[in-house]
């Protein structure tokens, strides 16, 4: 990563680093360690006073039935979310890819709620859904369906699963037609000259040619779902009704707020650091395998 | 071409529109929300076209606030957010491109090490040291201002990735002539990286103006005061009332006013990014 010519100099390399390394260390290690060692701790119900525990915050935490429900819930939303919004996403890809002279009309069209904050796609969602006032609400119970997201979890969780697709779409949809735009005509074309429909193209030449897209963004997915869904579950339900849209990254907030618990807080903390780190090295291997390929 | 005869022809388009109209119903929905008065949207009436009161809505919104409560009007909020949005891109920018200036082009004791303590940031996103982060800022004294809001989001690894990686493809040859011509490494950054990297530049810009603007979990951590309120969590705050106390017209104009500014720069500035969100991604 070195380049040939460079500059001698002695301080000019250090001033230059300094700026990002004191942003870094103030509110990025410093904070990180304290989290680590807040972990180890635990606070006297006036904050007054910490005694050091080792793993208690920990094995609190994996005794606790919630934590696995929360674990559940941030699973079952990171499902959803990715298989609905990258199954939409590739559908109108392929359709604007074959749209050749609509394409970047389509493209803007369709790429602009990624500019959307999440917690303004979560006000534009619970107006529509909120039972008493929402439109599509009405209809829904019009039709003689019970739905109302402020008391049934499953019904906030649908409602939370709706929003962050609509968010995500729009990031994958653009991977998705630079990938398909990628993809030699000539070797589609080929494919039907030798008879092959439609379907079958898709399936058989279309889609393996497009794997490595589609693992790099289930990788971005699940990233998306555990740290930027924070907002849009922020403005919509608070993590309830009765903790059934909370999510790890929520309940991390939720758990350590006024002070509450903030042992367990950094615990949880710290196991979703670990997280990050495995998600963050899946994701390069791909990377590193897209490149290649 | 690969068959296009036919109804076949007209079926991607059919897809598309339908596609386009279901992802900008929302909108739509929140536009006709905003323009209708607060009792006919809260007793479930709300019709499908848009209301009578645009102007009054929009011009409450902005510069008077909802009334049910002492909020700030959104103008201010407005301003917050486009501070923070331009500090938090402008300083991710500056800091990230001299970073990786330093790390391309010269040779130090640690230079590997310091690159690897920018890199590893990327696993340590704000919301794994939420209240660690916040006491910091506390102590710092940076709760209710603009440096608390931006300095502490202000590292980048992806954008000194960006950086490094670009750099990696300047020619040599330019550093060496830049050398003959007796030019130092500050010399050479103004008249040669910094022009070449401008269209680098913009791409970043675009992407880092959007995650500053649209920045939920840290502001509501450090501000507590109304007029330090950005507008993404100022819609919020008018939401928590009761339910038939929430001013929904003014609620909806705000969220129109808080997707406007980036929604604007995403279809103005398609071309940058598009590349901006390509490129950092690798």
């Amino acid at each position: 990563m070195q380049k040939r010519a460079i500059f001698g100099s002695t301080s000019l390399p250090y001033l230059l680093l300094l700026p990002q390394l004191a942003v870094v260390a103030v509110f990025f290690y410093w904070p990180a360690s304290q989290a680590l060692w807040q972990s180890f701790l635990l606070e006297d119900a006036f904050g007054l006073s910490s005694t050091f525990v080792w793993f208690e915050n920990y094995s609190e935490l994996f005794a606790d039935s919630g934590y696995y429900r929360t674990m559940m819930t941030t699973a079952v939303f990171a499902v959803m979310v990715a298989g609905l919004s990258l199954s939409l996403a590739l559908l109108l890809a392929v359709q604007a890819d074959k749209a050749i002279h609509g394409a970047g009309i389509y493209r803007t069209l369709l790429i602009w709620p990624y500019a959307v904050a999440p917690a303004v796609a979560g006000v534009l969602w619970i107006f529509m859904f909120q039972p008493s006032l929402g439109v599509v609400a009405q209809g829904i119970r019009s039709l003689g369906i019970a739905w109302n997201p402020l008391l049934n979890g499953n019904d906030a969780l649908i409602l939370v699963v709706l929003a962050s697709t609509w968010k995500q779409i729009s990031y994958n949809f653009l991977f998705f037609l630079a990938g398909l735009q990628s993809i030699p005509r000539a070797v589609i074309e080929a494919a039907a000259i030798d008879g092959a429909s439609g379907t079958r193209r898709f399936w058989t030449i279309i889609l393996p040619l497009l794997s490595p897209t589609v693992f790099f963004l289930v990788v971005v997915n699940i990233v998306y779902v555990f740290f930027d869904t924070f907002g849009i579950i922020d403005a919509m339900t608070q993590g309830g009704p009765s903790k059934a849209t909370e999510t790890l990254v929520y309940k991390v907030f939720f758990d350590g707020r006024l002070g509450g618990n903030l042992g367990s807080s950094a615990a949880q903390s710290v196991i979703l650091m670990i997280l990050v780190v495995g998600l963050t090295a899946i994701q390069f291997r791909f990377i590193e395998r897209r490149v290649a390929y | 071409m690969v068959e296009h005869r036919g109804f076949s022809r007209f079926v991607p388009h059919i897809v598309l529109c339908i596609g386009v109209a279901i992802i900008a119903f929302p909108v739509y929905l929140c536009f006709v929300g905003s323009t209708h008065p607060q009792d006919v949207t809260s007793n479930g009436q709300m019709p499908l076209t848009p209301g009578p009161i645009f102007f009054e809505t929009y011009y409450k919104t902005l510069f008077v606030g909802s009334s049910g409560s002492t909020r700030e009007p959104v103008a201010t909020m407005l301003v917050n957010s486009f501070i923070m949005a331009c500090v938090i891109a402008l300083g991710k920018i500056s800091i990230s491109i001299i970073s990786a200036f330093s790390v391309v082009y010269f040779k130090f004791p640690f230079r590997m090490a310091a690159f690897w303590l920018i890199f590893i940031t990327l696993m340590l996103p704000v919301e794994v040291r939420i209240y660690p982060t916040y006491k910091i800022a506390a102590d710092l004294n940076l709760l209710d201002s603009y440096a608390g809001l931006t300095v502490p989001l202000i590292a980048s690894a992806t954008a000194t990735l960006f950086f490094r990686q670009f750099f990696m493809t300047i020619p040599d040859e330019l550093v060496e002539a830049s050398k003959l011509d007796g030019a130092g490494p500050m010399r050479f950054f103004w008249d040669t990286v910094l022009p070449l990297s401008r269209t680098n530049i913009a791409a970043l810009f675009v992407i880092l103006f959007i995650y500053g603007w649209n920045q939920y979990l840290w502001p509501i951590l450090i501000t507590t005061r109304d007029d330090m309120q950005t507008i993404v969590i100022g819609i919020k705050k008018m939401i928590v009332t009761a339910d038939a106390l929430t001013e929904w017209n003014v609620v909806l104009a705000t969220a129109m006013l808080a997707m406007l500014p980036p929604v604007t720069v995403v279809v103005l500035m398609q071309r940058w990014f598009v590349r901006g969100l390509v490129e950092t991604e690798k």
